[in-house]
């Protein structure tokens, strides 16, 4: 991945960033804007299938992702930015598949015909992640080059959740030493935090399940494992759990006012879209980032930080 | 909701005591080995409720490695817990690296009973969702009784 090709780049913001997520798309924007970069929504793109689809009939999920990596390619572009894990991890997948997988292709070849939309072909189009286009594009050094209002030691959990690298095989382009994303250890938003003031805390539950699939199904299991998510961040001592997706942010936001409620058990770790951290860092106001939408109000540990 | 209703509930009234500050009741040592048995315990219990006979074996020298790889065959979804069990190795052997009953070996070993208590609530969540059908992300489809049987298109790791 060339960071010159990444100046530019299609951009899938996914249902969750138009509901729930939505500081996370409008910090992604306005980061974006700072930083000179430039994003181009997909045109009449669709849901990737989520879990919902995925969970009836996965080659629907697939075609589903397909079809917006088709309308990426037709507005001429080879790369997609996709801010949510969730969406992420299934155009990602809908790659692999595509590749790998004969049935999907047939599927998928079937669906677009009967749509009436080109048929995508695996190849012509990859998928990144916000982390990605960031560290790609602009790069640590850069963007502590750009910093306004460094995030002053904000001590920082970085929360990357379960999806952002698993399964292994549908990320080729991870693990690939130095410069490249680990699947293990990720560290693509410690490095980004870190280059713009945060003290990165060591965080052993950075890629753990938070629950989001069960939260309706089995709410008291996500709230638990929610609760012991937020009291090892403050264990580790995180003033802050910077997060990258828009289901693991809002669990982490929902189960920590539930777990305060039907537990008795109050934590006080503030939870912030990274984008929303890096975007102050930049000089964007707290109110430019979407602060005011968060559950979690940190607006006074911020203007405690200076940043507020 | 109380902790009894829910599986590994003795587990984790367990570790729950020791997250206090009390004194340890053992050395940092031995309670670092004790947590990591606890949590082969968890993956035992998983792959028992599976019908499947825990292994015995290891992978990179422990036993809960080579658990958690023999329970995430044909159950993707279960590599979400895959770092968690790989935390409680490192902190493990974080903790037997100091002598005696330091105030980093007890940070290290505060922070493995959360990481065991995080392993034990997911496969908890799991094993009840079983009876209704696996939800999580990456999951084989729930409505699909013969991907099962076939397996599923992607392995998982």
């Amino acid at each position: 991945m060339d960071g010159g090709d990444l100046k530019k780049v299609a951009y899938y913001p996914g249902c969750a960033l138009e509901g729930t997520g939505h500081a996370y798309n409008r910090s992604t924007k306005e980061v974006g804007k700072k930083l000179g970069l430039d994003l181009v929504e997909l045109k009449d793109w669709n849901c990737c299938g989520a879990m919902e689809v995925k969970n009836i009939d996965p080659k629907i999920q697939t075609y589903l992702s397909a079809r917006n990596l088709t309308i990426a390619e037709e507005m001429g572009f080879d790369k997609v930015m996709a801010p949510c894990n969730g969406c992420y991890h299934n155009l990602k997948k809908a790659e692999y598949d595509l590749a790998h997988d004969e049935k999907s292709v047939e599927v998928n070849a079937r669906l677009s015909q009967k749509a009436g939309h080109k048929t995508y072909e695996a190849g012509k189009v990859e998928t990144i992640h916000a982390l990605d286009w960031i560290k790609k594009a602009v790069g640590e050094e850069e963007l502590a080059r750009r910093v306004q209002n460094s995030l002053n030691g904000l001590k920082v959990a970085n929360y990357y959740g379960c999806m952002y690298t698993r399964p292994r095989h549908i990320f080729p382009e991870k693990d690939k030493g130095p410069g490249s994303e680990s699947t293990s250890k990720p560290h693509f938003m410690d490095d980004l935090l870190a280059a713009a003031g945060a003290q990165n805390v060591e965080f052993p539950l950075k890629t753990a399940c938070c629950g989001g699939a069960h939260s309706l199904s089995d709410s008291d299991t996500s709230t638990k494992l929610v609760l012991n998510i937020l009291e090892t961040a403050e264990a580790c001592g995180a003033e802050v759990i910077a997060t990258e997706c828009p289901t693991c942010h809002t669990g982490l936001e929902m189960h920590q006012v539930r777990a305060e409620k039907v537990l008795g058990r109050k934590t006080n770790v503030k939870i912030l879209y990274f984008t929303q951290l890096l975007g102050m860092a930049l000089g964007l106001s707290a109110k430019k980032v979407g602060v005011q939408e968060n559950l979690s109000d940190p607006r006074d540990l911020l203007r405690q930080k200076g940043l507020g | 909701m109380t902790t009894t209703e829910a599986p590994f509930a003795e587990l984790l009234d367990r570790v729950d005591a020791r997250l206090t500050d009390a004194p340890l009741t053992a050395t940092a040592r031995a309670l670092a080995d004790l947590q990591l048995a606890e949590a082969e315990d968890v993956l035992e219990a998983w792959l028992e409720s599976k019908g499947r006979t825990p292994t015995g074996d290891t992978v990179e020298g422990f036993r809960l490695l080579a658990l958690h790889r023999q329970g995430a065959k044909g159950d993707p979804s279960f590599n979400a817990c895959r770092e968690t069990c790989r935390e409680i190795v490192y902190l493990r052997n974080v903790v037997t690296e100091y002598d005696g009953d330091m105030p980093e070996a007890r940070h290290s070993l505060r922070l493995q009973s959360m990481v065991v208590k995080h392993l034990a609530l997911f496969v908890g969540g799991k094993m009840v969702e079983a009876g209704l059908g696996d939800f999580c992300c990456s999951s084989r489809p729930i409505r699909h009784s013969d991907a099962a049987a076939a397996g599923p298109t992607i392995q998982g790791d």
